[in-house]
This record gives structure tokens, C-alpha cells and sequence, in this order.
């Protein structure tokens, strides 16, 4: 390889580098059945990539039509009704099939069982069935907008949801519903497959960060998405049949929906980031060849944001007529449970510190991470103090707040997998180049579009209103405008990683020379993943003394202290043994 | 979850049979909480109703038929005995007491959906369901007592109650009991007084009645599911000794099914038992 190519250089590969296994989960078999019946849980993992690639794309245009709206101050391209079903769509679309199934059911289901040294998750036939189900849900979804769309926004309050509006609330609903139950059954089985099919060797304190993490996740999935499950029912009752339970020409109480809602969508935030936090950890502590600082902190705080989630779902609903206890209550929840994130931002921090650092693209997705969540986080405080949230509640600061925390934090996340991962799934490397270029294009234009929204939100513009007053214009405009730059940074990896399936180079089993079991595979993995089981000694980021999981050397790294010189590495023998590194072993 | 062959009943993802077992135990136990949670959201709607509305809802409550409800309760307990003793049979490799262990709670679940489905023609002959039906009903009470037209004067309340027993008692009534009684009770009542009976929350109730027990029934047709497939299982001796958990996990689901029947027979029918028209 020259020293000019823009790959990213595979290291050379190690000693233990396991046998080429041949077929591998990719190659056994190109039929189309042996993907459609497949019970693997690479492939499903593969399967659901697909399907959320192509909602995000769905959800991104929505976005789209939304902030081209925007452009003037009474509504440039559509008309009002078309706009509220833009929005509606583009959240549907976004969180119920996006980001709710981004890392769980792709990462989740394609690295837990190699992360544990699993063949595959406890019941692959659930698995599948977890995506056909998500598939059918997803038609319905489809077969609403295709009929007109509905304009209630994500939120579906009734009354407005079960009789005011025109549009076809139930199909949209009912999509809703069912993919509700992917995510249960996704949740289900990668819990049982932490408890019962861990390696010998891997107890729950050599648990690598993403499986705590999904685990953590799973748990909200199990417990808080049955409750919206049923609320959602009763709205398409209510709808149908006008006969109902929120109905308040009866007697019901729409406040009652608000709250079943608000218990499963707020602890849904949870079920959005948390597994963003697992990939963080991995990625942190492998581009710093460093162990994560305060292992059991940032596992519990993944534990305990699960269960104070729980706690606070009315802070959605202080201005809606809750009791004032209640709200203080509330808030003060709100407010704890912005402790153990804070705790996971600062031992990640404290991880860099002293660090041997190197900024491949998942490294600067995951700093972008790190630093965005973390204003997403602290405006949340903004939202959860009692005064100030009369004063912004349904404004465009809470846009600013919930993207900054979804999208600054999460989508970030969810790429930073992509990257670390792609590798490993296909067994090919990226352009280094270009994906580093993209981070940083994602960075900007995600600063452009969200910033002016926290000013606009200030001043009072309310989210979901197709217009406003001309004084905002400029902020809009750059609102805009940033959207595009963020479009561009998306289009890229779409890109480069297409084209690295069929010309980049091929990945060595352990690219990044990280600690995990799944990259004790080859790449891309065999069927079974492991063709023994592997046997844990240590914990999952023992980069300080160099050895993988197994208690074996780890191979050179992916640069030392730099940016990665590609031709560096070129040629050169696998030095044996642990490569003294000057990092102290904290944690 | 089958065992695909007679042979090996352990599937290849798992490294030996207790470990498969256990997964399976522990899957289904997680399933049952997200039942609960999931009925739980109902549970917990229906006791914020149950606490703002007690009159309307022990009113509405008290016109349910208690006595099939009863059967059903006695019906669902006995089926959750012989599934049990369906796994000891499993577990001794008696398919022959198997498969008569299942067949005796099929039957006793199929029994519990006839009788609700006699229970619920029944109400529908009543009109007793919310909505167009109900509402047409209780106007049409309400209008015989209180003429909408201003020739005819309003019946008084004696007049009013000779009129609807009269009515009870003739070949074919045109009013519905229910709707009498509530015309009754809240004969001279105005809209504001504490003990004034809300038809519209006696509707509020029956949502919650049909959709409850609607609910559960789907429950237990997947329930019965499972045990035709069971049966159908144990018959191709595809549930040896070592597959007993396979009888095991369906038996937690049906006992959950029963379990949240126990809750709603007392919520739905029971709620009303003390009200003697107040
Ligand atoms: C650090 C802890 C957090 C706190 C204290 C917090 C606080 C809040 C509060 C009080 C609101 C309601 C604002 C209003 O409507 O007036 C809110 C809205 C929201 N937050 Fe957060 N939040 C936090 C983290 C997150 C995370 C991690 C996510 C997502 C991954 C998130 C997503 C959202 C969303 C989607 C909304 C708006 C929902 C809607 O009304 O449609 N938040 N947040
Ligand atoms: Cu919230």
C-alpha cells in the first residue's frame, strides 16, 4: 500500500489471528431465502440496518419539507395541513423507526452474542420474528402517509387524536403499536442472552459497557413500551368506535393519556440514548488505549438512569394542569436523574485524560458525542426547572434541547457504531478520509441548524407553528441552512461505506486492535461466531497492559499518539507481546 | 420452540439443556411482565375512573351478570390445576396423561370464551354497550317520562314507575331495564347533585368492561392456541421427558391469563355487589 491512499490501513495481522474460517455469515448462502428465513443474528442484524436506513432517509426528508417550510416566515413550500403532517411524520418516523431500533437491533443484535461469546441470542426464531413484525408495523406507517398522513404530531393527544382530526390517525397508530413489539422482543431476547449465555470467564464485572448498557435498555423496553402499548389501543378504540376512555364528553380525562404516554416516551428517551452511552465507552476507551475510568460508575449509572427514567414522566406535563406537588416532585426528579449521565460525561472525560489519542471517524463522532449530549443534557435542567419551563415549554427551545440530546447525541452515536463496527460486519475498511470528513461535516452543520433554534426558542417561537414573526427570519434562514450542511454530512457515509463494500481494503479480524471478543473473529465472522467457545480472564478494556479479553496480546494499535499515518504500519511486523504503553491503569 | 427432531431436543446455540431451559423459564417470566405492564396501564386507568366516578361505576357495575362471571372464575382456576398437572405428566414421560391434561384445560378455556360469548350477546340484547346504542336507549327512557314535545306534560315519579313496570311486564318491552332504573333514580335530580347518576360515565364504564375483558379474551384464544399446539405436539411425541418446559413455559402464560381474570372478575363485576339503588 502507498503512502498516499486514503484507505485507512488495516493493521497487520496478529499472532492469534483466528483461522479464515471460509464461509463466512455474508457468503454461505446469496439466496434471497436464506435471508428472509434467516435466524442468524448477524443477518437480522444486517436485515434491520437496511430497513432503518431506508426510514431514516424517509424521516430526513419529512425534516426536510418541515425546515424548507420555514424559510418564510408564513410558510414557503406547503400548505399548513401539509405542514403538521410533515412534522407528525418525520417524529413517527424518526423515533418509533429509527432511533428506538438503531443500536439495539442492529448493533444489539449483531454484537451481543459475539460480545458474550454467544453463538447467537437466546431465541433467533424471535428474533426474526422481531423484524417482520417491526416490517408490518412499518406498513402501516407507510399506509398511513400513503392515505394523507396524520397531522396529531408524535404525541397523538386526544381529544385533537380521536376526534378533531381529519387525517388517518389509525393506520399511523396502529404502526406505532406493532413495532412496539419489535422492540419488546428485541429487548426480551438480548436479556435473557446477557443472562444465561455468557462465556466461561464473563461475569457481570467483565461485562463490556455495551452490554451493560443494552441491558439497561432492554430493561425500559420490557417494562415501560407494554403501557403505551395499550394507551395506543385505547386511542384506536376511541377513534373507531367513538366510545372511549379519554373521551371528556363522557366524563374521560385527556390528561389521563398524557400521562400513560408520557410513562413509556419519556423512559423511550432512555431507550434512545442509553445504548448510544454503551458505543461511547467502547469507542473512548479504544481510540485512547486507555481502560475506561470507573468501570462499575458508568455501568451502574446505566442502571440507574433505567430506573429514575421511570420516575419523571411528568415533566412533560408541568404546564398542563398536573398539581403543583406534583410538578415539584417531578422536577426534582427530573433533576436527579441528570446525575448519572453527568457521572458517564465525566469518566469518559477522565478516561481521555492522558490518553494515547487517535482520531479515526468513530473517535470524532464520539467527542461530538460526548460534548453535544452534553449541552442536550444540561438545557434539559433548563426545561425540568419549574419557572423557566412555563417560560420555554412547547417553544422552539425544547426542539433544540431534545435534538441536540437525539440527534447531537444519538445519531452521533449510532455513526460512531457504524464506523467502529463496519469493519468487523463486512469485513472492509472505509475511506479514512472521507469519513473523517464527514464527522466533521455532521459536527458543523448539526451547529448550524440546532444552535439558532435554542435563540429562536428564547424568544418565543413555538415548535409546530408554520409561522412566525418576521424578526425571527434570519435564525430561521441559518436554522435552514444548517439543515442542508447536516443533509450533505449523512448523503457521505451513505457514500464511502457503499463504496467500501465492493474497492475498500480488506479489514484484518482486529483493525482497531481493541479488546473485545468480538473482534477475536475474523471479520466477516463465520457463521457461529466462535469456533470454540472463549474462555474471559480479564475485563473488556485492558489497553494499559495490552491484552484482549482472553488474555492475549493485543495487536498494534491504530496509531500512536496522531492522527493514523497510513503508510506507518505498512510492512511492519506484529511486534510480540504487550506493547509497553505509558498510560496508568485507572479503573 | 420446538424440538425439531426426536433425537436432540438441545438447539445448537446452546451449549446444554439446563442452560436452554432456563432461558426459556426466563424469557417467558419476562414476557408475563410486559403483560402486566401492558394490563397494568388499564388497571391503572380504570382505578383513576373507579375513584372519581364510584357511583356511576357501582351503578353500571350492578347490572353485569355476576353468575356466569362466577362460572367463568371457577372454569379458569380449574384449567390453571390440570395444566399443571400436565407438566408432571411431561416430566414422568406420560404422554398419554399429557395429552388428557391438555385436552381438559383446552377444553375449560373454550368453555370460559362460550360462556363469555353467551355473556356478551347477551348484553348486546340489552344494548347494554357504549355508544350509539346506549345513548339511544337511555333517550329513548328518558323522552317517555319527559315528552320532548310541550303538549305533553312530564309523568310524575309514580307515574313514571307504573309506566316502565307496566312496560317490564308486556310481551315486548320497549325499554331496557337498565335504562328505566337510571331514568328512575335520577328522576328529579339536577346534573349537579353528588348522587345524580351520569349516563355518560355508566358509558365510561362499559368502554372500560368490553375493552377489558375483550382484551383478556384475545388473551386466552392465544392461549388455547398454545395448547392445540402443545396437543398437537405431544401426539407426535415431540415433547419427551427432557422437553418438559416447553409445557412449562405455555403453563406460566395461562396462569398469568387466569391471574389477571381474578383481578378483573372483582373490578368489573364485584364493584358493584353492594348497590341496592341508593
Ligand atoms: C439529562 C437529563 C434530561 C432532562 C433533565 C430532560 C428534561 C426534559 C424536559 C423537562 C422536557 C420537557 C420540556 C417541555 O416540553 O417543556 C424534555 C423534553 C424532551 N426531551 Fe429531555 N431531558 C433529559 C434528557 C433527554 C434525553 C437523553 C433525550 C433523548 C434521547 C431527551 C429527549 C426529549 C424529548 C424528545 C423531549 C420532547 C418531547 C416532546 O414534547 O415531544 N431528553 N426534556
Ligand atoms: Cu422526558
Amino acid at each position: 500500500m502507498s503512502a498516499t491512499t486514503v484507505w485507512a490501513t488495516p493493521t497487520t495481522t496478529p499472532p492469534p489471528e483466528p483461522p479464515p474460517a471460509e464461509p463466512n455469515y455474508l457468503n454461505h448462502n446469496y439466496s434471497i431465502w436464506s435471508w428472509l428465513l434467516t435466524t442468524d443474528h448477524k443477518r437480522i442484524g444486517i436485515l434491520y440496518l437496511i430497513s432503518i436506513t431506508l426510514f431514516f432517509v424517509g424521516g430526513g426528508i419529512a425534516a426536510g419539507v418541515v425546515r424548507l417550510n420555514l424559510l418564510a416566515p408564513n410558510g414557503a413550500i406547503v400548505t399548513e395541513d401539509v405542514y403538521n403532517r410533515a412534522f407528525t411524520a418525520h417524529g413517527v418516523l424518526m423515533l418509533f423507526f429509527f432511533l428506538i431500533p438503531a443500536v439495539p437491533a442492529v448493533f444489539g443484535n449483531f454484537f451481543i452474542p459475539m460480545m458474550i461469546g454467544a453463538k447467537d441470542l437466546a431465541f433467533p426464531k424471535l428474533n426474526l420474528a422481531s423484524w417482520y413484525v417491526f416490517m408490518i408495523g412499518a406498513a402501516c406507517a407507510a399506509w398511513s402517509v400513503l392515505v394523507g398522513g396524520i397531522d396529531t404530531g408524535w404525541t397523538l393527544y386526544p381529544p385533537y387524536s380521536t376526534r378533531a382530526s381529519q387525517a388517518s390517525v389509525i393506520p399511523g397508530v396502529l404502526g406505532a403499536f406493532i413495532s412496539g413489539f419489535s422492540s419488546i422482543m428485541t429487548g426480551l431476547n438480548i436479556m435473557v442472552t446477557i443472562h444465561k449465555m455468557r462465556a466461561p470467564g464473563l461475569t457481570w464485572n467483565r461485562l463490556p459497557l455495551f452490554v451493560w448498557a443494552l441491558y439497561a435498555t432492554s430493561l425500559i423496553q420490557l417494562l415501560a413500551t407494554p403501557v403505551v402499548a395499550i394507551s395506543l389501543v385505547l386511542i384506536m378504540v376511541e377513534r373507531a368506535w367513538g366510545v372511549g376512555i379519554f373521551d371528556p364528553s363522557i366524563g374521560g380525562d385527556p390528561l389521563l393519556f398524557q400521562h400513560l404516554f408520557w410513562f413509556y416516551s419519556h423512559p423511550a428517551v432512555y431507550i434512545m440514548i442509553l445504548p448510544g452511552m454503551g458505543v461511547i465507552s467502547e469507542v473512548i476507551t479504544c481510540f485512547s488505549r486507555k481502560n475506561i475510568f470507573g468501570y462499575a460508575a458508568v455501568a451502574w449509572s446505566s442502571m440507574g438512569i433505567a430506573v429514575v427514567g421511570f420516575l419523571l414522566w411528568a415533566h412533560h406535563m408541568f404546564v398542563a394542569g398536573i398539581s403543583f406537588y406534583a410538578a415539584l416532585l417531578f422536577s426534582f426528579l427530573s433533576m436527579l436523574v441528570a446525575v448519572p449521565s453527568a457521572i458517564k460525561v465525566f469518566n469518559w472525560t477522565a478516561t481521555l485524560y492522558r490518553g494515547s489519542i487517535t482520531f479515526q471517524a468513530p473517535m470524532i463522532f464520539s467527542l461530538g458525542f460526548i460534548f453535544l449530549f452534553t449541552i442536550g443534557g444540561l438545557t434539559g435542567l433548563y426545561l425540568a426547572t419549574l419557572g423557566t419551563d412555563i417560560h420555554l415549554h412547547d417553544t422552539y427551545f425544547v426542539v433544540a434541547h431534545f435534538h441536540f440530546v437525539m440527534v447531537g447525541g444519538m445519531v452521533m452515536a449510532y455513526f460512531a457504531a457504524l464506523h467502529y463496527w463496519w469493519p468487523k460486519m463486512f469485513g472492509r475498511m472505509y475511506s479514512d478520509w472521507w469519513s473523517r470528513v464527514a464527522a466533521m461535516i455532521i459536527i458543523v452543520g448539526f451547529f448550524l441548524t440546532f444552535i439558532p433554534q435554542f435563540v429562536m426558542g428564547y424568544h418565543g417561537m413555538p415548535r409546530r407553528y408554520p409561522n412566525y414573526p418576521a424578526e425571527l427570519h434570519i435564525l430561521n434562514v441559518m436554522s435552514t441552512a444548517g439543515s442542508s450542511i447536516l443533509g450533505l454530512g449523512y448523503l457521505l457515509p451513505a457514500i464511502y461505506l457503499t463504496v467500501s463494500l465492493f474497492n475498500g481494503p480488506k479489514a484484518g479480524s482486529n483493525p482497531w486492535s481493541a479488546t473485545g471478543l468480538e473482534w477475536q473473529t475474523p471479520s466477516p465472522p463465520s457463521i457461529h461466531n466462535f469456533e470454540e467457545t472463549p474462555v474471559v480472564v480479564c475485563g473488556p478494556y485492558e489497553y494499559a497492559i495490552g491484552v484482549d479479553q482472553m488474555g492475549r496480546p493485543l495487536p498494534e494499535g491504530p496509531g500512536e499518539g496522531g492522527p493514523i499515518d497510513p503508510a506507518s504500519h505498512a510492512g511492519h511486523p506484529y511486534p510480540a507481546g504487550p506493547a509497553p504503553k505509558e498510560t496508568e491503569v485507572v479503573g | 420452540m420446538s424440538a425439531h427432531t426426536h433425537s436432540s431436543v438441545l438447539k445448537h446455540h446452546f451449549d446444554h439443556l439446563e442452560q436452554q431451559h432456563a432461558s426459556e423459564r426466563l424469557g417467558m417470566w419476562m414476557f408475563l411482565a410486559t403483560e402486566i405492564l401492558f394490563f397494568g396501564g388499564l388497571f391503572g386507568a380504570y382505578t383513576v375512573y373507579r375513584l372519581y366516578y364510584p357511583t356511576e361505576f357501582e351503578f353500571a357495575s350492578s347490572k353485569l351478570n355476576r353468575v356466569i362471571a362466577t362460572i367463568n372464575t371457577l372454569f379458569l382456576i380449574t384449567s390453571s390445576m390440570t395444566i399443571t398437572f400436565g407438566i408432571r405428566a411431561a416430566k414422568l414421560g406420560d404422554r398419554a396423561g399429557l395429552i388428557r391434561y391438555l385436552v381438559l384445560t383446552l377444553l375449560l378455556g373454550g368453555a370460559f370464551m362460550v360462556m363469555k360469548g353467551f355473556e356478551y350477546n347477551a348484553d348486546f340484547e340489552e344494548r347494554y354497550v357504549p355508544g350509539t346504542l346506549f345513548r339511544s336507549e337511555y333517550n329513548a327512557a328518558f323522552e317517555a317520562v319527559f315528552p320532548t314535545s310541550p303538549l305533553q306534560p312530564p309523568l310524575s315519579k309514580e307515574q313514571a314507575k307504573a309506566y316502565f313496570e307496566q312496560d317490564a311486564q308486556s310481551a315486548h318491552p320497549k325499554h331496557q331495564h337498565w335504562a328505566a332504573e337510571l331514568v328512575l333514580l335520577n328522576y328529579g335530580k339536577s346534573t349537579k347533585d353528588p348522587d345524580y347518576i351520569d349516563p355518560g360515565k355508566v358509558q365510561l364504564f362499559l368502554s372500560f368492561y368490553y375493552i377489558m375483558t375483550g382484551i383478556h379474551g384475545i388473551h386466552i384464544l392465544v392461549g388455547l392456541g398454545c395448547i392445540v399446539w402443545l396437543i398437537i405436539e405431544a401426539a407426535r411425541g415431540a415433547i419427551p421427558p427432557e422437553n418438559y418446559s416447553t409445557v412449562e413455559v405455555v403453563s406460566l402464560y395461562w396462569h398469568l391469563v387466569d391471574g389477571i381474570w381474578l383481578f378483573l372478575m372483582p373490578l368489573l363485576y364485584l364493584a358493584g355487589a353492594g348497590w341496592a339503588g341508593h
